[in-house]
């Protein structure tokens, strides 16, 4: 049936924007736990964002990321700390914080007696929009979703699905748009038409924070990135930071003669004189290359291999780096 | 509700056809319940009321749980709504469709029997309170269940049985004392009674001991109601 409602009521105004508002961090979670029976899904978590970046959050499955975003948008209550959008606590200033929020939820939910834009329509609606077509419109053809707009939701494919519930999470505009791993199971082309649109909002000012499985889709996209591991996060840097201070860097030696025992440790690969070597960083380099001066070996190869952020989140989440 | 008209409005009015069709040709002939008052025009009050009621439940509970399972809930979840606009729109929802399937049932009876409106204001207060109270139970039932089976449990085994002996087919004066005295603690038949008693200006008891009971009756359903959606009950886990 359909569900009858009328926001007309609910319409909060935002503050207008002013210096002071700028200066307000898009999300700000301030001691977040919650815990589901014997599960600590989140454990103590502070995380502030900036408004207009593009951030990352990564972890393995269970490590909180989604029930971070519940807490934010609204679909969980924490059992303690502060969480706030744009300054507005989501839970005593719930109406506002969810106005200036738009998610993207990870399971593809649909309401099977709609077609798209009516779909777009009822969930304008629920934010207390009336006449929304011209945004809706936008919002279909960045979406390519245009010539599915009088189609119904059954009877469009998983990746069509995945587009309408984008183009649900931002029917109202929202400052701060949340994507809870938006391109599970969708295909390339929509994944690169996707990331065109958002960061296109994002270079328009829109905070974005992303969770995803896709590493290089974090890496490519995100300036900062949080990895979450047990309900804690056990990381949060600039993207590039966190490459070159984490995953330090990888050396692949050619040399005559045997590695210094010093050097072993470090080893990770090793094949006739082929030795692959992981350094804490690039400075370590300089002092690896005077360990072999000294112990008189020669180098007759050495390439160096850049690190990526598959190899950061194994590190943090404890796995062995092959 | 619209989109599915079929299922959702003229169902119901066929199936309290059905029953006015079959009690009316077999009793007719039998039973006189108030005096002057063709048995079938007696049986259409009690035809309305039960078919807004039954309504007005599946309405708020079907919709609540069908969203729940398919995982739609979520946009509403998400929208700036207040916990008493929640339930207001489901409520309201409900009272709608149980009101319209209320006047499709009296419109295609008119065919059969022409019941008098003696007092138009008890019709409209007890068939709002009617669609109201249940449709306030069916968020509570539509929030409580976690699956089809459980809902058609609730509605099988608590609303089917508290309609059919709330009198809508007979006074319950016609009754044994035990189950008339049985009947008196089913809210069902507070508001059936009522709303009969706007059509003839007969009734089992006073209206105004049935304003009260529904009156009350609804009040605990709402502040139930409320109080289950602010503390986000199997909604906001």
């Amino acid at each position: 049936m359909v569900l009858w409602i009328c926001c007309r009521y609910a319409v909060v105004i935002p503050r207008n924007l002013d210096l002071f508002n700028l200066m307000l961090p898009a999300i700000d979670v301030r001691q977040a736990r919650k815990r589901y029976g014997q599960l600590q899904a989140l454990d103590g978590v502070d995380l502030r964002i900036e408004q207009g970046e593009f951030f990352g959050l990564l972890g393995p499955n269970g490590a909180g990321k989604t029930t971070l975003i519940n807490l934010l948008a609204g679909l969980a209550l924490p059992d303690d700390g502060q969480l706030s959008v744009l300054g507005h606590d989501v839970v005593k200033q719930y109406r506002v914080s969810r106005r200036l929020l738009g998610v993207v939820p990870q399971e593809l939910v649909f309401d099977p007696f709609f077609t798209v834009r009516e779909t777009l329509r009822m969930q304008s609606g629920f934010f207390g929009l009336r006449r929304n077509d011209t945004w809706i419109n936008e919002v279909m053809h960045h979406l390519d979703l245009t010539d599915k707009a009088d189609t119904n939701m059954r009877r469009l494919s998983g990746g069509m699905k995945r587009r309408v519930l984008v183009a649900q999470a931002l029917v109202h505009k929202p400052p701060v748009i949340v994507l809870d791993e938006p391109t599970a199971g969708v295909d390339v082309e929509l994944r690169q038409s996707l990331w065109r649109f958002i960061q296109q909002l994002n270079r328009d000012g829109h905070t974005v924070l992303l969770t995803t499985h896709y590493l290089e889709e974090a890496e490519a996209l995100c300036t900062r990135i949080a990895m979450l591991k047990h309900g804690r996060i056990v990381a949060l840097d600039s993207t590039l930071n966190l490459l070159s201070s984490l995953a330090g860097c990888r050396v692949r030696l050619k040399i005559a003669g045997y590695l210094p025992a010093t050097l072993l440790p470090q080893v990770v690969e090793h094949t006739d004189g082929d030795y692959v070597l992981t350094l804490p960083s690039y400075q370590a380099l300089e002092s690896m290359l005077a360990e072999l001066r000294v112990a008189g070996i020669t180098v007759q190869e050495m390439t160096l291999q850049q690190p990526d952020l598959e190899e950061v989140f194994l590190r943090l989440v404890g796995r062995a780096v092959q | 509700m619209w989109k599915v008209g079929f299922q959702t409005v003229l169902a119901p009015v066929l199936t309290a056809l059905l029953y006015l069709l079959i009690f009316s040709h077999v009793l007719a002939q039998h039973v006189e319940v108030y005096p002057g008052v063709h048995y079938t025009a007696f049986l259409i009050p009690g035809l309305m009321m039960m078919a807004m009621l039954q309504n007005a439940f599946a309405n708020s509970s079907s919709s609540l749980i069908q969203s729940k399972i398919t995982g739609n809930i979520v946009f509403v979840l998400l929208a700036p709504i207040a916990y008493w606009e929640f339930f207001a729109a489901y409520v309201l929802a409900s009272m709608l469709r149980g009101l319209v399937v209320g006047i499709g049932v009296y419109l295609a009876a008119l065919w059969f029997a022409q019941p008098p409106l003696l007092f138009p204001i008890w019709i409209i207060l007890f068939a709002v309170l009617g669609s109201a109270m249940l449709g306030s139970l069916g968020v509570v039932a539509g929030m409580w269940a976690e699956k089809f089976d459980q809902l058609a449990g609730f509605q099988n085994f608590i609303i089917m049985p508290l309609t059919f002996l709330s009198g809508v087919f007979y006074s319950i004066h016609s009754l044994p004392p035990f189950w008339q005295a049985l009947s008196r603690f089913n809210p069902f038949f507070y508001m059936i009674d009522g709303f009969r008693y706007g059509f003839f200006g007969v009734s089992d008891i006073s209206p105004w001991v049935s304003l009260m009971v529904a009156g009350g009756c609804m009040l605990g359903l709402t502040l139930l109601s409320l109080g289950l959606l602010k503390s986000g009950y199997k909604l906001r886990y």
